[in-house]
């Protein structure tokens, strides 16, 4: 765009900075490699160093597959739970108001900057055996999945907010003063629109419960083809000394996150062709 | 922005390096002690006693404290150890294999073994459910928590003084696995470790646990509201005590270890619920604990019990083990 | 009109029971016993030392994925370069990854028998010690800097930094008085984000770092262990001091979001 012709006339430090810059360039992509490919490059080839055989054998192990099991039916269950109450709360949050709002809107974000063991800790003191409440769910999957609400929360509402508020409310008003409900409106005007945002809200949800270990640990009770999940499994296998299990599950774990974030990715890109 | 990060990454770098550095050069030595789940409160009063001795004055403690067979685990992948006080003889093989600790090991008067106990029911108060035998532990609606034999050493015990309690009671090998498989489907967490199980229990959670008799003790201690059952037949619960080639290089590592033996430990041993296996503390009437009628070791060849070795292999193989069936099921 | 308040009471109940009781319980439980035996239980040694190994990794890795995160932005932004798909993916991984799995495959990398295994012989420990929790930590935080700085570099467009590159800018007087300026709040939200996720940390680090009392615990490994111990008070009065810090993270999130969502 701008002319080339006047760039080319460089002052010295010009020269100097854009080596710079592509010295920088390259130090950030080394430390990325340091930090994230080069582990992750470990646990692949540990993971087929025992050959193909014995990575099918892990991960068709009965165990192994029942955590697995359990992780991604609890996380597709969250995810969509929390597509409907995300939603709903977002709207609540948006479209509504009262006093506290400014609270409401806030604490949503607590469920990821709290450590997950603390969380796991409170909701077993909570809605476990010393329960106020009465009720039990701990060491079972009811409380399995009232963990994962609880990490998940935060990722549906703050994907779904900007999107409604940035939302025109004319096309709505216009709907219902021609006479259509407001489930109506809601469903052929509003969630439309909702849509991507929501899928990608719970896209991340369930990346973050299929990978979830810390708030699980403590309240799941981590029974092996009851309420054990993968991560929990993983940690066992390393535990009990078995890393080639750990590393057969970790590299199919490892699949699931890389398929959920190509299609965290196809949202985004449906998201910005849907935004006029 | 950026620019205060640049600025301040170095410095703080830095001082990081600094002051790690600097708690790490304490005078004197010191010993890493790597241990199982149970024996913290024993190794707080312990050690203490050993600095005050002569010995060991001037030497400091690195503790870490954790399920016997992810302690090993670590260990043989790189933590720092001088001293490992595991569960069971089979956690320090491995690190035998792993060329960590000396073959020879166990070549003293104890054979290597420090403490001794048993395993036991622990139950609520008052025992309402009636729990005296391993037949009990199978009736339907009992909830028995034990931890999970892959990570804990523990929970081996837990197995193999079920598994010897029938054999002692004349059942055949064959009927002995199907008390197991029935044991474990009243167990309804497995939690990973002894003490996380004894946790388990605190929190309301099971109608009986089992465990070490000096986790039950300390369960007590703590205030939790339980009392155990010593059952009939069960088995001697023997913890090894080992020098890794790193504790060798230091005397103050080997005169801990022979405090270890010495009265005063046994002692403390004792006040923290574990049976004492020096004879003369043993025998002194406040360490002196209930004999259960039928007390069996991992090497009674009568009961089908052939060491850790095989039993290890047998039962506890990650793929071919019988517990592998037996919890699968 | 009763189906706002419906779902407002709805919306609003979901929320107290599983977020704000939960929360509050902490709190609760933590002066249960009164003041003295929750300050005792955090201003104990070990205590105090998961504390400051938390800060310690905290003042580590924030600033570190802060400024990689900024030129990843740029470069992934700016420039096209081969791989740069691949970059992007890899800078999201560590959202979706499994805290175990990271703290596993460092594991496998720097234990005894890993491709960097050979480190430790030589006197540099990584894993049970510092640099492998900071490590472990440095990779579940990444990408929140450079998601952040991604699309608000994108909207601001190259017209101001070409237009001061055609006047002889150096390109580094570039970046510092146009490009930095104009990304200074998203880098703000993203340091908040990277902060809490730094100090929240729990799985990644349990695994690589051993549990020595008073050396690789971090204060939300501190309180794991003071609740095995029977330690309630202790362990919920830690969860008190990681709370409060999340409480802080959390209104700093507030006032650095970049599109706000509520009047």
């Amino acid at each position: 765009m701008a002319s080339s012709a006047a760039v080319s006339v460089r002052a010295p430090g010009a020269v100097l900075g854009r080596a710079g810059g592509a010295l920088a360039r390259g130090i950030a992509v080394c430390y990325l490699s340091l930090i994230v490919l080069v582990p992750l490059a470990a646990l692949i080839w540990s993971s087929r160093s025992q050959g193909v055989q014995s990575f099918w054998d892990e991960v068709t192990k009965p165990e192994a597959l029942a955590a697995l099991k359990l992780t991604l039916g609890a996380a597709l269950l969250v995810a969509a739970f929390n597509a409907v109450t995300g939603t709903a709360i977002a709207w609540v949050l948006v479209r509504d108001s009262f006093r506290g709002k400014g609270f409401f809107n806030a604490v949503i974000d607590l469920p990821f900057a709290l450590p997950t063991i603390v969380a796991g800790l409170v909701l077993l003191e909570l809605y476990g055996p010393n329960s106020p409440f009465g009720v039990d769910l701990a060491f079972q999957r009811a409380g399995l999945v009232l963990a994962l609400l609880f990490v998940t929360l935060p990722f549906v509402v703050r994907a779904v907010q900007p999107v409604l508020l940035e939302l025109d409310q004319e096309m709505e008003e216009a709907a219902e003063s021609l006479g259509a409900g407001r489930i109506a409106v809601f469903r052929r005007i509003v969630f439309p629109n909702l849509l991507p945002a929501i899928l990608s809200g719970v896209a991340l949800a369930f990346a973050r419960a299929v990978g979830e270990f810390g708030s699980v640990v403590l309240i799941s009770g981590n029974i092996p083809f009851k309420t054990e999940v993968s991560s929990v499994y993983i940690a066992g296998q390393v535990e009990s000394d078995n890393p080639a299990g750990a590393a057969a599950v970790s590299v199919v774990l490892l699949l699931i996150s890389l398929g959920v974030l190509l299609l965290i990715g196809a949202f985004r890109h449906w998201r910005t062709q849907h935004d006029r | 922005m950026r620019r205060i990060s640049l600025t301040f990454l170095p410095l703080l770098v830095l001082a990081a390096g600094v002051v790690v550095g600097a708690r790490a050069s304490t005078a004197g030595t010191t010993l890493n002690l790597v241990a199982y789940s149970t024996p913290k409160d024993a190794y707080a009063k312990i050690i203490p006693a050993f600095q005050g001795t002569a010995a060991g004055k001037n030497v400091s403690f690195n503790q870490s404290y954790g399920a016997s067979g992810d302690q090993a685990r670590a260990v043989g992948a790189g933590l720092s150890a001088d001293i490992v006080a595991l569960s069971l003889e089979p956690d320090v093989s491995t690190l035998v294999k792993k060329g960590i600790v000396p073959s020879n090991w166990k070549q003293n008067k104890y054979r290597g073994i420090v403490t001794d106990s048993v395993v036991v029911f622990v139950v609520r108060d008052g025992n309402p459910k009636n729990i005296h035998t391993w037949a009990d532990l199978t009736k339907k609606g009992v909830q028995v928590i034990t931890p999970n034999p892959f990570t804990s050493g523990g929970a081996r015990w837990n197995v193999m003084a079920a598994y010897g309690a029938e054999r002692a009671q004349g059942k055949t090998d064959k009927q002995a696995i199907a008390y197991l498989k029935s044991l474990f489907k009243n167990v309804s967490v497995l939690p990973k470790s002894a003490r996380e199980a004894t946790q388990v229990f605190a929190s309301g959670k099971g109608d009986v646990l089992l465990t070490y008799e000096n986790e039950a003790i300390y369960a007590n201690k703590k205030g939790v509201h339980t009392e155990y059952v010593l059952p009939k037949q069960t088995i001697l619960i023997e913890n090894p005590v080992a020098l890794t080639k790193s504790g060798l290089k230091h005397s103050e590592a080997k005169a801990f270890l022979r405090f270890l033996w010495s009265s005063k430990a046994q002692k403390l041993f004792g006040d923290t619920g574990y049976r004492p296996v020096l004879k003369s503390v043993a025998n002194s009437p406040k360490y002196h604990y209930k004999q259960p009628k039928t007390l069996f070791t991992i090497n009674s060849k009568a009961l089908g019990l052939r060491g850790w070795k095989s039993v290890q292999y047998r039962f506890f193989d990650h793929s071919s083990g019988i517990m592998v069936r037996v919890i699968g099921q | 009109m009763i189906g706002r308040y419906a779902l407002r009471f709805g919306a609003l109940g979901y929320l107290a029971f599983l977020l704000l009781i939960p929360v509050g319980l902490i709190f609760y439980r933590t002066f249960e016993h009164g003041f003295q035996p929750a300050w005792d239980a955090v201003t104990n040694p070990q205590a105090l030392h998961a504390l400051w190994l938390t800060l310690i990794i905290a003042a580590i890795a924030v600033p570190a994925n802060t400024l990689f995160g900024v030129v990843l932005a740029i470069a992934l932004v700016r420039h096209r370069f081969p791989g740069r798909g691949l970059v992007n993916a890899i800078v999201d991984l560590p959202l979706a990854l499994s805290p175990v799995v990271v703290g596993f495959s460092l594991y496998l990398l720097y234990g005894t028998g890993g491709w960097l295994g050979g480190l430790s012989e030589h006197g540099i420990k990584i894993l049970f010690a510092l640099p492998g929790m900071t490590l472990a930590t440095i990779f579940v935080s990444l990408p929140f800097v450079v998601r952040e700085v991604v699309p608000v570099l994108r909207e601001i467009g190259t017209d101001q930094e070409q237009a001061a590159e055609t006047l002889g800018a150096a390109p580094f007087t570039t970046f510092r008085r146009i490009t930095l300026p104009a990304i200074r709040w998203a880098v703000c939200y993203g340091v908040v984000l990277t902060t809490a996720r730094v100090i929240g940390e729990f799985g990644a680090v349990s695994i690589v770092s051993g549990r020595i009392e008073g050396k690789t615990e971090t204060l939300p490994l501190y309180v794991q262990s003071q609740f095995e111990g029977f330690n309630t008070t202790g362990a919920f009065a830690a969860s008190v001091v990681l709370a409060l810090i999340a409480l802080t993270t959390v209104l700093a999130m507030r006032i650095f979001r970049p599109k706000e969502g509520v009047a």
